[in-house]
């Protein structure tokens, strides 16, 4: 901490970027962004610009990976090297490694894996540029690619972190308000069946701050969860609207 | 990437014993559900380490050793020492564990200790730097996993701050240009005491330090660390399955309880009680 802190909270409970302590930063997704991968989607949130992709299911490689009853789930969250302030390692990171991991167990958990068995569902989330909460980001993300794969999903995933600040509870970091909060909180939760699928914590919160914290993180992923779902109808809409374009000459015709 | 891991198998049988047992509120191996095993720890057993620990919880057996050295401090933080910690999975912990580069559950094991020490802020990382921007005081937290049979997370992050809590090092002051070193030993200044307490979720069950069979059957665990005032450092979510937030609240309750619990059995130990 060589740098002066600033204050995040002003009193008024402005943050740094103007927003209320409850208030997420915009948010944008696409769906089927590109073209091999079997599914994918593009996430802008806040200052995070990231890809998801999906390819799969597909033969296990190598092959004793395989499961019998199921499919194996890969993942890999990685960060490009000029996504953030000082160029990256491209080399994986143990947090990269860690985040893979958490990742992976979050959305293994909305995958019905058990229908692919002796199969391999692969999925990649790149960070183009990292903002605060890039691995809630890149998860509501990859959840979106899993469907634009047409992965049978229980249910889509969404992400969003907690942070404190200033000694206040408040929702999605940005990346200052990241280095130097008190506490940040990742949350992916599926609001269908009301059930968490990732929780990590570091920094210091008493047990009423958390209760608040997750109170707030939940309500959240369910705002980004309608969001999610508007970014998939848009493309299945666009999907059929060429279709019809393409159909309706060849009806001419005839 | 990270990749779903073969399971050993465990027979549909003793699954099925340990989720009935659990149903009548009982545990295979006569435990209450907020139990934990037996818990024994034993420091000094390394006199070439700064500080080291030997913790048996139940079966389950890992070594903490603490190396104290001084080095170059991070660019973002020239006036901290630097906390260091890795896991090592030897291979004869258990048959699951291969040698070779750290795997995820270690980088994982590792990493969430860390977290605990590190935002507990248990090491006061100030007070070990001797030259700003130079100089600093590093320490090395290796944990070593001997006999894995279950809840290494919490056996490692006991063994860690048995550790600590009893770590020598050497004072060391500027002279000039130089450092100087000198003989005289300074107990390692820790300031917080982090105690992780992993809750397991078993066919909707929660249980507290599952044993080996019990990780295997579980669904997920929680892991809630908590510092000397009851407040929450670090949590970690593990596992394919998935928590409500009532159950996660309860964890954390239980968390805070259970560490006061574990935080006096380690002081007792670190004082040689």
């Amino acid at each position: 901490m060589n740098k002066p802190e600033v204050k995040l909270v002003d009193e008024n409970g402005v943050r740094l970027d103007g927003r209320k302590l409850d208030e997420l930063r915009p948010i944008k997704m696409d769906v089927g962004v590109l073209d091999k991968a079997d599914g994918s989607a593009y996430i802008e949130h806040g200052k995070n610009r990231i890809i998801a992709a999906v390819y799969g299911p597909r033969e296990a490689h190598p092959k004793h990976i395989a499961l019998a009853d199921r499919a194996v789930i890969k993942c890999r969250y990685h960060m490009a090297p000029f996504s953030v302030e000082e160029r990256k390692s491209p080399a994986p990171s143990r947090r990269e490694l860690e985040l893979s991991k958490v990742i992976r167990e979050s959305l293994e958990t909305s995958i019905m894996s058990e229908v692919y068995p002796r199969t391999s569902i692969d999925i990649f989330i790149e960070i183009l540029q990292s903002d605060g909460g890039s691995r809630c980001a890149g998860i509501t993300a990859a959840s979106l690619a899993l469907a634009d794969a047409g992965v049978p999903l229980k249910e889509i995933v969404a992400a969003c972190a907690v942070c404190k600040i200033d000694g206040k509870i408040a929702l999605d970091a940005s990346d200052i308000e990241d280095k130097q909060g008190d506490a940040d909180l990742p949350i992916a939760f599926m609001p269908k069946s009301g059930v968490i699928t990732l929780l990590q914590m570091d920094g210091s919160l008493t047990e009423e701050e958390f209760n608040q914290a997750l109170d707030m993180g939940i309500a959240a992923c369910k705002k980004i969860n309608e969001i999610q779902v508007e970014a998939l109808k848009r493309k299945y809409i666009s999907v059929k609207e060429q279709a019809e374009e393409r159909h309706e000459p060849q009806e001419a015709k005839a | 990437m990270s990749t779903t891991p073969q399971q050993p198998p465990i027979g549909k049988i003793e699954q099925k014993g340990i989720v009935d047992l659990l149903t009548k509120g009982r545990r295979i191996d006569e435990r209450k559900l907020t139990d934990y095993r037996d818990l024994k720890i034993e420091t000094g057993l390394v006199q070439k380490a700064n500080g080291s620990a030997m913790v048996n919880l139940g079966k389950t057996k890992v070594m903490t050793g603490i190396k104290i050295e001084l080095g170059k401090p991070f660019p973002d933080t020239p006036n901290q020492g630097v906390l260091a910690v890795n896991a090592e999975l030897v291979p004869f912990a258990s048959p699951s564990f291969e040698p070779g580069p750290p795997s995820e559950g270690a980088i994982e094991l590792a990493r969430v200790v860390d977290r605990g020490i590190r935002e507990s802020k248990a090491i006061g990382l100030e007070a070990l730097c001797v030259e700003p921007k130079k100089q600093v005081v590093i320490v090395f937290v290796d944990v070593y996993v001997l006999d894995h049979d279950g809840n290494l997370i919490d056996a490692a992050a006991i063994s860690s701050l048995a550790a600590l809590l009893t770590s020598k090092m050497n004072r060391y002051e500027m002279d000039g240009e130089e450092v100087r070193t000198s003989d005289e030993l300074v107990p390692l200044p820790v300031q917080n005491e982090p105690v992780a307490v992993t809750t397991a979720k078993i066919d909707g069950h929660m249980i507290l330090d599952p044993c080996l069979e019990e990780e295997l059957v579980m669904s997920s665990r929680l892991t809630v660390t908590t510092g000397r005032d009851g407040s929450i450092c670090a949590m970690q979510k593990g596992g394919l399955g998935t928590f409500t937030d009532q159950e996660i609240r309860q964890a954390v309750k239980t968390a805070i309880e259970k560490g006061k619990e574990i935080r006096e059995t380690i002081r007792g130990a670190a004082a040689g009680r």
